[in-house]
């Protein structure tokens, strides 16, 4: 990396307690634009809830967090996804009685400029934007293998279409940075290597950066440029994948000793 | 795929099909019971009940969108029919002398009674939106109450200076000419009964209208996406207790405008009529008639408003038969064979006319 360049994302000394128990403590992390960095470490460790207090879903005890060079301290789990933080979620959290399509629609929420006393009275304001958003939601279901099942109602989905689904809902917020959590989970070898492919695609045709919490190695150590390892709620290691793969301390914690 | 939707399919796409078939039902119960009106075919029992049954359709469709169609539960949705009532009342006979035309006061009266019953809701949302889980639930069923003492207590009359009103017993002093509108418990009396049938079926157009084209937009997508998953709603930008709100109030002025036209159906209304039973009657429709389903919706309130009036030669057992009913109609509505067996009939017909285009 660059030394001049300014990470989007930049995470001091971040920690949470839930009353006296602190679950993650002085994690400090850097992501700079465009680049695929992954979050490893054994369960429980802490990730999903580093996770949670980039998004703000958790309020951290300690630590700043700047977006894009800016304080996120006063924001809400809101205001991190209209600055440009897209998530997805370990257990798959779609809206299930609406459609895929619907789901897609739903995360352009924000690029809606219609009132919804527009909406109601059918002016053309309404009209026009939502064709656009019909458009792109429709383009984004293309590229992620979902234009068959647009109509289908997304609980009806088979396990790795709905986590392809979250991504294209957390795309259509518009992001910069993506934190995807366990993608790759409940996938078979196949999907994987389709997914491994996917990833690289959303980060060159959207021009962003990912985060990405995995347990499965083959991926991890097959398309992120950086590794964060958390152990305890602890950063343990960081690194190239294979500065992560020769440190003895990572395989400890993984394989005991 | 194929960017020409055939006219078939067009038809079975969900959204576009429960429209026509809400346009088709409307229309149909207005022609009708028009006709049956002009050939004298109605009964004096049925001409009475034409125009509250039209109040509580339009009351019920409110509740779908808070109950069905944004998930929090609201158990005093007569308050806001009685909010809508006693304002339309008021501005009917405070009017009545400098608006002659009936339907313009009426219309005033009802946009007066949705706008009172609006601005209510939103008072009370606005701090109980932003808790999660059955608060909702609770505050609503309390403010029902709220309203039906506040208004059993309320005196309120006019004469040349201006509304009186008082809390305390009747002493409301009106100078010769004025006019009592509210008599506390005996609520208002000697109203002028301008309400009328078309009036009904147009409120009910509208506010169709209204929830349709809500659903299918922006805000009904977020009201929906938050009901089905709040965290995932968040994520995306979604402000929860905003698109909440959204729902809540425009259900309340749902209700409080066919409350206004309840209300001026009668020439005496008391504001017992408007109870925690009376709530209770319009989300029984509402859950029997499909949540988030306005077609059900307005079947189901049509057929259990008229149902204990038909059942009134029976006597004692009209309320045994009327729970009957309503637990048939639970059974047959949750059973799972037959929805299954509906359900292969859409597909089976929705995949045909696919093929056609």
């Amino acid at each position: 990396m660059a030394e001049n360049r300014q990470p989007i994302l930049d995470v001091q000394d971040l920690g949470i307690d839930f009353g006296g128990l602190t679950a993650v403590n002085d994690f400090s992390l850097q992501i700079y634009d465009k680049e695929i960095v992954g979050l490893i470490g054994p369960n429980g460790a802490g990730k999903t809830t580093v996770f949670n207090m980039l998004t703000k879903v958790y309020q951290p005890t300690r630590g700043t967090i700047h977006f894009n060079g800016e304080d996120t301290a006063k924001k809400s789990v809101v205001d991190m996804n209209k600055s440009g933080i897209a998530r997805t979620f370990q257990n798959i959290r779609l809206f299930s009685q609406l459609s895929v399509l619907d789901n897609v629609k739903t995360g352009f929420h924000n690029h809606i400029a219609y009132s919804p006393v527009a909406a109601v009275l059918r002016l053309p304001s309404f009209t026009k934007q939502e064709r656009e958003i019909e458009e792109k939601s429709r383009e984004l279901l293309k590229i992620f293998g979902l234009e068959d099942v647009a109509e289908t109602v997304a609980s009806n989905l088979p396990y790795g279409a709905q986590r392809r689904l979250e991504i294209a809902r957390a795309l259509a917020t518009g992001p910069k940075l993506l934190l995807l959590d366990e993608p790759a989970a409940g996938m078979n070898p196949q999907e994987t290597e389709e997914l491994m492919a996917m990833i690289r695609l959303v980060r060159d045709h959207f021009g962003i950066a990912i985060l990405l919490i995995e347990h499965d190695m083959k991926l991890v150590m097959g398309i992120c440029e950086r590794i964060t390892v958390l152990n305890y709620g602890m950063l343990l290691a960081e690194g190239t994948p294979a500065e992560i793969q020769a440190n003895p301390e990572v395989v400890k914690a993984y394989l005991g000793e | 795929m194929n960017q020409k939707k055939s006219f078939a399919s067009m038809l079975f796409d969900e959204k576009h099909r429960d429209r026509l078939i809400s346009a088709i039902l409307v229309l149909a119960a207005y022609i009708i019971i028009e006709v049956m009106l002009s050939t004298g075919n109605l009964s004096s029992l049925f001409k009475g009940l034409l125009v509250p049954t039209c109040c509580y359709v339009v009351a019920a469709i409110g509740l779908n969108l808070n109950v069905g169609v944004s998930g929090e539960l609201n158990l005093g949705q007569a308050g806001f029919m009685s909010i809508g009532a006693f304002t339309g009342i008021c501005i009917s006979g405070r009017l009545a002398a400098s608006v002659e035309n009936e339907v313009v006061r009426l219309l005033l009266a009802i946009i007066f009674g949705l706008v009172a019953a609006a601005i209510c809701g939103m008072i009370i949302a606005i701090p109980v939106l932003k808790l999660q889980g059955d608060y909702l639930a609770i505050v609503t069923l309390a403010f029902g109450q709220i309203i039906k003492s506040l208004i059993t207590n309320m005196y309120l009359g006019f004469d040349e200076n201006g509304f009186q009103f008082s809390f305390v017993n009747n002493n409301t002093s009106l100078a010769p000419g004025g006019k009592m509108l509210l008599n506390g418990p005996m609520g208002a009396t000697g109203t002028a009964r301008i309400s009328t049938f078309t009036m009904g079926i147009l409120l009910i157009a509208v506010s169709l209208i209204v929830v349709y084209n809500l659903m299918y937009s922006k805000s009904g997508r977020a009201i929906m996406a938050a009901r089905d998953n709040r965290i995932a709603a968040e994520s995306v930008g979604i402000n929860i207790s905003n698109t909440k709100m959204l729902a809540f109030v425009v259900s309340a002025g749902m209700a409080g405008a066919a409350g206004a036209l309840y209300g001026l159906n009668y020439s005496t209304l008391v504001p017992n009529k408007f109870d925690f039973n009376t709530s209770i009657l319009i989300l029984v429709y509402v859950v029997l008639g499909g949540l988030g389903n306005m077609n059900g919706t307005m079947i189901a309130t049509v057929v259990l408003v008229l149902l204990p009036e038909l059942l009134r030669s029976m006597q004692d057992y009209r309320m045994l038969i009327y729970a009957i009913v309503l637990i048939l109609i639970m059974l047959l509505t949750n059973n799972e064979a037959l929805k299954n067996r509906i359900d292969q009939i859409r597909h089976g017909k929705g995949s045909a006319g696919a093929k056609e285009g």
